[in-house]
């Protein structure tokens, strides 16, 4: 065993010693990599304020994941609320603020694995939904984490609905105050991140009822837990929602209310006021909300979504070129698997899918931004085709993350399947971002309903006399199909735009042009049908495509490595025995297996369970 | 009983109970199998807390303790017959893996077919009662299907009449085979052998790795569990290394190949042998594959007609998510895939035990394509109820991703399946090469049979290959078995598409091995339609089987369902290759529609009659009384962050913080 430890440390990022096939590889870049690293981080300066930020939490004990997958549901969490109380004192200490470029880049380099992610949720919503009076009153609590937040409004029995939700908030005008109640089981708050143990307080989504009308749905600060012993305020019952495929990290909770009051100060009243006689009033326009949740989408694909695709296919395309089996040529050693042309047409149709997403989302960043200074000023244009844009990608992204973290999976065979490939977390963590956010059925049809051409056949229907919510239901299908084909064009006409681009780095913009070639190229190859069926290709234009598309797998294989090495993760954010820098896959496996607690103490199951009970089978036999 | 569910079982237009006996085989065969359920799931000593709520540890131990039960019980109850066996194991176990998996399928059966009569003598009674607890080591760090770049050795000394075995390299570690970890103290272990200096291949040992009595790992033996998986709690899987680790000669498995004292090597008399283990394993898993996504879609549409959201028309109340055209498209298909495959499943055993009846009187004619066949069509549906499970799961939105759903667990539990017993590209090429080699037979003039006949129209249809019109009219839209022709024209065309691009490399490149690679994305693409092919036809073929008008109307159904949808996924393929025209294309989608809306009535229906107890299904949205909501709850409050009303990170972290600020 002792030549496998020669290599000693496994925690460091860049060894001087690499496992020779990874090294091969990248001396054989047709590009400078650090100059990618660059455009891809949007200048250098960035990459430099990520790295300075990633050696921080790297030094520093505290923000380590080594354990993480051997830890419980109770650990994970308890070690996710002691790293983000740390954080805050870590980001005092080095003077980073919260809105700086570092805290995206702390979050980056931590893998998202801290608590009170909500927290900020909590805020933003009483940033944008709150008065001048309630903004003073409870962002500096917020800001100090004298109190915590959530944010509330999914519930049992709705989500992506809105209106269907059931919690009520009834005026009371002789006590001036709210009754908030949850009527029946399935309006239950079900699923809000840090409810169910940390949050002391939490925005609340409810039916606003004066004098036995419903004025519809209105946001509620409420205290759920009291700021001495945490204990849960009276009528109120709160918990954690038990066990889900992944975030073991957060507390996502349940709430139910039982004629719990707030004063009437406590309805966030941005918009929507009620006055102390119950007269209910409308002020300003709401458009703004839509802003909220546009922001939180584009975030989310910048933060969370498509960084998990980069970091899968950092992880199996690393894999592939360090694992050899069988063998291409019957004179020669085993071959990498990444030689297979199976195998190039599983990842590398990825790993130029994740540089056409990484280059969509920078295209909304800018857009987004445009389009913020623009509302502010009181041009509400831009706001459908923006809301169209992030819904579509919204759903468009997170699809194709999730069914590609899942190829690289199961690219990496059996280890693939191992948690210390970090695959199997990666995974399950980005399945949940087509449910979140908004369900992605859901916003594909809400992209559909702006597309005036997709709809030819609903306008069909309706005019033969059908009711225009039967016709929808009925062309559903079909709509979806057509939005999902809007997103792609769009993520296509941007990676080509992104393209030209490029011109002044002639090298770098030669292979990406070739992973643009090869995204739009197997988007046709594998919608075949759709190309085919309206007439656009003939069968031999598709043969065509389907014979440049096989080159261009040969032709981005010898790139392969350079480019997922240009995404620069460092080995603590990958967290995977596979995937390391230094490619030392098999020790980094036998090592990291070494440490699962079962095997450091004696087993006590032959003891306790299978000596007793085959002894007493024994006797019976 | 939740009342959208009873109307939904009120309104099916067909009795689930004959369903379910068809499903089974019969109704003796359903009841049999009811009874053998019960005596597992009533059992007092088989209970244990959910284990969504226990630690990997805990997990590994309560499967320990019921396996142990299990084996007591089924020799207490005296069930011995194969599919019976399964039945309590899964109700034991809820279709979860267990710590004997490898002792019961592969040790033991191992000893069987491998051992000599004095081996069996001395192994197989003392690992019959557990004495011997066994393991099968195979796969390695390094290596996994490519058997031959296996690395550990056994070396003989005919000094001392013993094997020497050794893990030369880390690569070489046995790693992933169950039970090892922990529970095993006996494995049989691949190795190459070394004789008189010579390698001559992969051969079977058994190797005692734990002493007998105290469990601790015996000298020259390092072993252990290889940490946390995808799923697989309740599994040890193991990893071991051998250093200079002394077997005696006698622990070679010698049925077939031997090792005379003198360190002679005779050799074994056929290698086909072999082939009759692993197709039945890989049928096993097309059955495996049926059953999960069975399980998968009861709770999906269950759910889906207990949920309401959203409206369809304005004033009106919610409606069942399931009305939606969007939901009813992602999970009737799915619905009619479960169906398919599990008609494939029971066709794979019936044919692997006809053909071993065969091989035992020494017919092997049939052997390769059932080999071949297996390996492709385990790849095929693996994938395919593999993305199913998921599809399923998202079909039931936020809810869907707690562990509550069941989703989680079936997922986890059945997804290596795509991995394990041969890697799925590897099986798609396996079945490609039987494809080509058919193909390259045909094109010398002689004649192939079996599912691969359809090769032999190739000849006839290049006569004329513009006219392709008359096969267009030839397609009749609600008739399975023209579907099936259409699908045998699609397998045709893309194997032979494969088989000369195959050529044309070979005529361009240096060798095989290169022409073959440059061609696979191909070859797989072949593979997959002749295994669609091959479903189809079987499904079709099944239809003629069911009486009863009612039950046979639905199913003929989800057959048309199934081929259809096929066809609109891959529209593409027809396109490119003549079969089928635009207009045709396009009503193919139009049907698609129509029989979502066929279907629905009967959705509901169709899952009972899986005829799934809540505890095989372990999920709060799929129960058969829909009672969902307040059982959610309940599940809930057993969360183990629940354990304690303020967790204790309140005063180690919150609080400290709040304090210093």
């Amino acid at each position: 065993m002792d030549q496998w430890n020669r290599r000693g440390n496994f925690g460091s990022s860049v060894g001087g010693d690499v496992n020779p096939d990874l090294r091969a590889e990248r001396r054989t870049a047709s590009f400078n990599v650090e100059k990618l690293t660059a455009i891809l981080d949007g200048g250098a300066d960035n990459t430099s304020t990520r790295r300075t930020v990633e050696a921080v939490i790297r030094g520093d004990p505290v923000f380590s994941r080594e354990n993480q997958y051997f830890q419980s549901q109770n650990e994970r969490y308890e070690a996710a609320v002691r790293k983000a109380v740390h954080l805050k004192e870590k980001m005092n200490q080095m003077g980073w603020t919260e809105n700086g470029p570092e805290h995206q880049y702390c979050y980056r380099a931590l893998a998202g694995d801290i608590a009170f992610n909500v927290h900020r949720v909590f805020k933003s919503s009483i940033l944008a939904l709150g008065t001048d009076e309630q903004i003073t009153e409870w962002i500096p609590l917020a800001d100090k984490h004298y109190i915590i937040g959530t944010y509330a409004q999914t519930e049992l029995g709705h989500g992506t609905f809105l209106r269907g939700l059931e919690t009520t908030a009834t005026f009371d005008i002789s006590t001036q105050e709210f009754i908030l109640n949850t009527p029946k089981i399935s309006a239950m708050k079900w699923w809000p991140g840090d409810l169910g143990r940390s949050a002391t307080h939490a925005v609340v989504f409810a039916q606003l009822y004066i004098k036995g009308k419903c004025y519809g749905l209105h946001p509620f600060i409420l205290q759920i837990r009291s700021l001495r012993d945490h204990s849960p305020a009276p009528g109120v019952t709160v918990g954690d929602i038990g066990p889900k495929m992944n975030f073991e990290h957060i507390d996502n909770g349940y709430l139910m209310l039982q004629n719990v009051t707030v004063p009437r100060e406590n309805m966030l009243s941005r918009f929507s006021q009620v006055l102390p006689d119950g007269t209910y009033m409308k002020q300003g326009s709401d458009k703004i909300n839509y802003l909220t949740m546009i922001m939180s989408r584009v975030g989310m694909l910048s933060s969370e979504v498509i960084p998990i695709l980069l970091q899968a296919c950092t992880i199996a395309i690393r894999y592939s070129v360090v694992r050899r089996q069988s063998k291409l040529n019957p004179r020669d050693p085993e071959a990498k698997i990444l030689d297979y042309q199976t195998q190039q047409q599983k990842l590398l149709p990825l790993l130029a899918t994740a540089y056409a997403l990484h280059f969509m989302v920078a295209y909304m960043n800018k857009f987004y931004n445009k389009g913020y200074t623009e509302i502010k000023q009181g041009n509400f244009d831009s706001l459908p085709e923006l809301h169209a844009l992030t819904s579509g990608q919204k759903a468009f992204a997170t699809d194709c993350c999730t069914a590609g973290v899942e190829v690289c999976l199961r690219a990496c065979g059996g280890h693939g399947y191992s948690a210390l490939s970090a695959l199997p977390f990666l995974y399950t963590k980005v399945m949940a971002s087509c449910i979140y956010e908004g369900e992605n059925t859901v916003l594909f049809l809400q992209t559909a309903r702006l597309l005036r051409n997709a709809a030819a056949k609903l306008q069909a229907l309706v005019q033969s006399g059908t009711a225009e919510y039967e016709a929808w239901n009925k062309c559903t299908v079909q709509l979806l199909q057509a939005a999902k084909a809007h997103s792609h064009y769009i993520v296509v006409k941007n990676f080509i735009e992104t393209v030209e681009e490029l011109r002044n780095e002639a090298e770098i913009q030669k292979i990406v042009k070739h992973l643009c070639d090869l995204y739009a190229l197997h988007g046709i190859f594998s919608n075949m049908g759709d190309f085919l069926h309206d007439g656009y290709t003939s069968g031999d234009q598709m043969d065509m495509v389907t014979a440049s598309y096989l080159d261009l797998l040969a032709v981005i294989r010898n790139d392969a490595v350079p480019l997922v090495d240009a995404f620069d993760f460092s080995d603590e954010s990958l967290n995977s025995a596979l995937g390391s820098y230094d490619g030392h896959v098999y020790q980094r496996l036998y090592k990291w297996a070494q440490k699962f607690p079962a095997n450091q103490q004696v087993s006590q199951a032959y003891e306790n369970y299978l000596k007793p009970l085959f002894q007493s089978a024994l006797s019976k036999l | 009983m939740n009342r959208d569910l009873r109307k939904e079982r009120d309104s099916a237009s067909f009795s689930p109970e004959l369903l379910t006996h068809v499903l089974d085989g019969g109704a003796e065969r359903t009841r049999r199998r009811r009874e053998i359920e019960a005596l597992a799931l009533n059992d007092p000593d088989l209970q244990h807390e959910d284990l969504n709520f226990l630690s990997r540890s805990q997990r590994y131990e309560t499967a320990i303790r019921k396996s142990a039960m299990m084996v007591m019980k089924l020799r207490e109850y005296g069930i011995a017959d194969p599919d019976e066996i399964y039945w309590f194991k899964s109700s034991v176990h809820r279709g979860r893996p267990e710590p004997l998996d490898l002792h019961l399928g592969m040790f033991l059966p191992t000893l069987l077919t491998q051992a000599t009569l004095e081996q069996q003598n001395r192994f197989f009674m003392p690992a019959w009662n557990l004495e011997i607890i066994g393991t099968y080591a195979q796969t390695e760090m390094g290596h996994g299907t490519h058997l031959r770049g296996l690395e550990t050795t056994a070396t003989y000394d005919p000094a001392t009449q013993e094997f020497i075995l050794n893990s030369p390299t880390v690569t070489s570690t046995k790693w992933w085979p169950g039970g090892l970890g922990k529970t095993s103290n006996h494995a049989i272990v691949l190795a190459q052998l070394y004789t008189q200096g010579q390698c001559k291949g992969l051969h079977a040992f058994i190797v005692p790795i734990r002493q007998l009595g105290t469990h601790e790992p015996l000298p020259g033996i390092t072993v252990g569990d290889i940490g946390p998986k995808f799923g697989y709690d309740e599994m040890d899987n193991g990893f071991l290394k051998m250093d200079n680790f002394r077997i005696p000669r006698e622990n070679m498995l010698m049925k077939y190949a031997q090792v005379e004292p003198d360190g002679t090597y005779v050799k074994p008399l056929s290698d086909k042998l072999t082939y009759g283990t692993m197709v039945f394993i890989r049928s096993f898993i097309v059955g495996d594959s049926a059953r999960s996504l069975c399980k998968a879609c009861t709770i999906a549409i269950r759910y889906s007609s207990v949920r309401h959201q959203s409206e369809l028309k304005p004033g009106e109340p919610e409606p069942q998510i399931l009305d939606y055209q969007t939901q009813q498209y992602k999970l009737f298909p799915l619905l009619a895939t479960a169906y398919a495959f599990h008609f494939v499943g029971a066709y794979m055993k019936k044919t692997y035990h006809r053909i071993t009846g065969d091989i035992n009187q020494g017919d092997l004619s049939e052997l390769p394509e059932l080999h071949a066949l297996s390996a492709g069509l385990k790849a095929f549906t693996t994938w395919t109820a593999n993305a199913g499970i998921e599809e399923c799961r998202m079909a039931c939105g936020g809810h869907g991703y707690s562990c509550c759903s069941g989703l989680p667990d079936i997922y986890v539990t059945f997804t290596p399946s795509c991995t394990y017993e041969g890697e799925n590209t590897v099986m798609m090429l396996q079945t490609a090469r039987f494809l080509v080699k058919s193909y390259t037979q045909v094109n010398s003039g002689q004649l192939v049979s079996g599912m691969v006949s359809y090769l032999n129209d190739l000849s006839r249809q290049h006569i004329q290959p513009q006219q392709v019109a008359a096969r267009h009219t030839a397609m009749l839209i609600s008739d399975p078995a023209s579907l099936v022709e259409v699908y045998k024209l699609r397998a045709s065309r893309l194997v032979e598409a494969a088989a000369k691009n195959f050529q044309a490399e070979l005529n361009h490149r240096k060798s095989q091995e290169d022409a073959w690679n440059r061609t696979s994305v191909d070859l797989v693409r072949a593979s997959e339609a002749h295994c669609h092919y091959v479903v189809v036809k079987l499904f079709t073929a099944q239809l003629s089987e069911i009486s009863d008008a009612a039950v046979n109307a639905v199913v003929s159904n989800l057959c048309l369902l199934y081929a259809l949808y096929g066809i609109s996924k891959h529209a593409g393929d027809f396109l490119q290759a003549g079969i089928l025209t635009d207009t045709q294309v396009t009503q193919v989608y139009q049907r698609v529609k129509e029989l979502l809306v066929a279907i629905r009535p009967n959705a509901v229906a169709l899952v009972d009659a899986f005829d799934f107890h809540d505890n095989h299904l372990g999920s709060v949205l799929g129960r058969y009384d829909g009672n969902i909501y307040e059982n959610m709850f309940e599940w809930a409050k057993k969360s183990p962050l629940n354990k304690t009303e303020v967790h204790e990170s309140f005063h180690k972290h919150l609080k400290p913080m709040q304090a210093k600020l």
